[in-house]
């Protein structure tokens, strides 16, 4: 149980995905500017990112090691992640339009975002069994979550703010990462 | 080589199993698409212009579908496209008119006079800035930087002479100049119509007088020939009704500054006595 509690807070907090381990970073920084939207890409991120640690995580142990095919790992992770990313557009387009309009492109770009594939490859380096596979999953993808929604909040008030001429737009959002970073990295005296 | 057979068939075979998979989710999730929006979309040119005013041509098509949109709202396919999607919406297309820009200024380098040899930024934008509003003594005329040409995709605008005039068989009448004129001297007129007021001064008759050679000076002679009461001077300014001028040239005739211009014509100066 302890074991579990570490690695999810490892996963959200002292490894975060976007802030320390740097993937992911193209939703984080392109669907950020409001914290609806941004906490909309949280989600779809979460779902995709726990079922596709789960299920890559038994495949992995059910099929790819007996067989001795783990080579394929990679390939196989990026099948399930791309139906899983189709199912989830699916669902949203179905239950919230808005939401699928907000997310526009960045929506069918979680198939490529490093961090759900990332997340599947970690589980098999750290050789996680199933349980902890899916707290990795929730953790990185609720760090995620954390990091998009944190984001989203301070651009919204940027906004508001005189920002020197050179420094509008992305300059001043990746300043802001960097700092966000930097910050998130005194988490890693609480393990 | 079996190795080789295995690893085929756990790759497909998870290839097979998920779109089997998302195969069903695809039906039990199956949002309902209009067939127009589909029809309408398949009609229009595609080349995302924005010059309809939204976002795309997938907007403008869903737009269309949805009666938020004209059927000829689309400025690039013009009236054969227009038909086309007024057939799929089974809307009558016949009061869909070609349209085209029109500078409404004719003060050229010889008409209007400059008041001092600017040789700043070359840009319609700055002009606010200069002292007076800018070099050309009338302030409400075609500055001539071209901002309206740099927006252009079509090449159907250009500076000749000092003042921007319009390639009326390029043009395209997508409006980006008609946005980018800080002066807001370019307005989008029936392509059809063959008068329109090459000026926009509001400036007093005077005013105009010493300004410009060929600036409206708010006579009423327009109004008071034409009979369809289709001109009318507002705020000293000619402005004529296209939809209810036809085309009879009266007021043209009557003008004491051939500034009602015949499209594409140069305008007569009054020699002075």
């Amino acid at each position: 149980m302890v074991k579990l509690l570490i690695i999810a807070i490892s996963a959200a907090l002292v490894n975060n995905v976007v802030l320390s381990r740097f993937l992911g970073l193209c939703p984080f920084l392109g669907v950020s500017k409001q914290i609806k939207t941004a906490a909309g890409m949280g989600a779809a991120v979460i779902a995709v990112v726990t079922v596709s640690s789960a299920i890559c995580s038994l495949i992995y142990d059910a099929v790819l090691v007996p067989l001795d095919l783990v080579y394929l790992n990679t390939i196989v992770f990026i099948l399930v992640i791309a139906a899983l990313v189709q199912f989830v557009e699916m669902v949203l387009k179905k239950n919230s339009p808005s939401l699928y309009e907000a997310l526009g492109v960045y929506l069918p770009l979680i198939t490529t975002n490093c961090c759900v594939l990332g997340t599947a490859l970690t589980n098999v380096q750290d050789n996680y069994n199933f349980i902890e596979a899916v707290v990795n999953g929730i953790g990185t993808s609720v760090g995620f979550l954390i990091a998009i929604v944190i984001m989203a909040g301070i651009r919204e008030k940027i906004e508001y703010n005189d920002i020197p001429e050179s420094f509008k737009g992305m300059p001043i959002v990746l300043l802001t990462a960097g700092l966000m970073s930097i910050a998130f990295f005194g988490f890693s005296g609480i393990l | 080589m079996t190795e080789i057979i295995i690893a085929a068939v756990v790759v497909g075979g998870t290839g097979l199993l998920l779109g089997l998979f998302l195969s069903v989710m695809g039906k039990k999730f199956e949002v309902p698409v209009d067939e127009k929006e589909l029809a309408v979309r398949a009609e229009l040119p595609g080349n995302n212009c924005g010059g309809c005013g939204f976002a795309g041509c997938d907007a403008l098509a869903k737009a269309i579908a949805n009666g938020q949109a004209a059927c000829g709202q689309c400025p690039v396919g013009g009236a054969p496209v227009a038909k086309k999607i007024a057939a799929i919406m089974g809307e009558d297309a016949g009061d869909v008119a070609k349209k085209v820009a029109f500078v409404k200024c004719a003060g050229d380098c010889e008409k209007a006079p400059v008041k001092y040899e600017y040789t700043g930024v070359q840009d319609c934008s700055v002009m606010p800035f200069m002292p007076d509003g800018g070099a050309k003594t009338c302030t409400f005329g075609c500055m001539g930087f071209g901002s309206c040409v740099k927006v252009c995709e079509f090449d159907a605008i250009h500076i000749e002479n000092g003042i921007a005039k319009v390639d009326r068989d390029k043009c395209k009448a997508c409006g980006k100049c008609v946005a980018a004129c800080p002066r807001h001297l370019i307005d989008l007129i029936p392509y059809d119509n063959k008068y329109a007021v090459s000026c926009a001064s509001k400036a007093k008759g005077k005013e105009v007088i010493s300004s410009c050679k060929v600036g409206c000076i708010a006579c009423h002679m327009c109004e008071k020939s034409c009979e369809y009461d289709a001109v009318h001077v507002v705020d000293d300014i000619a402005i004529i009704d296209y939809e209810k001028c036809v085309n009879c040239g009266k007021c043209a005739e009557k003008c004491p500054r051939k500034i009602i211009l015949l499209q594409g014509e140069k305008p007569v100066v009054k020699k002075e006595a």
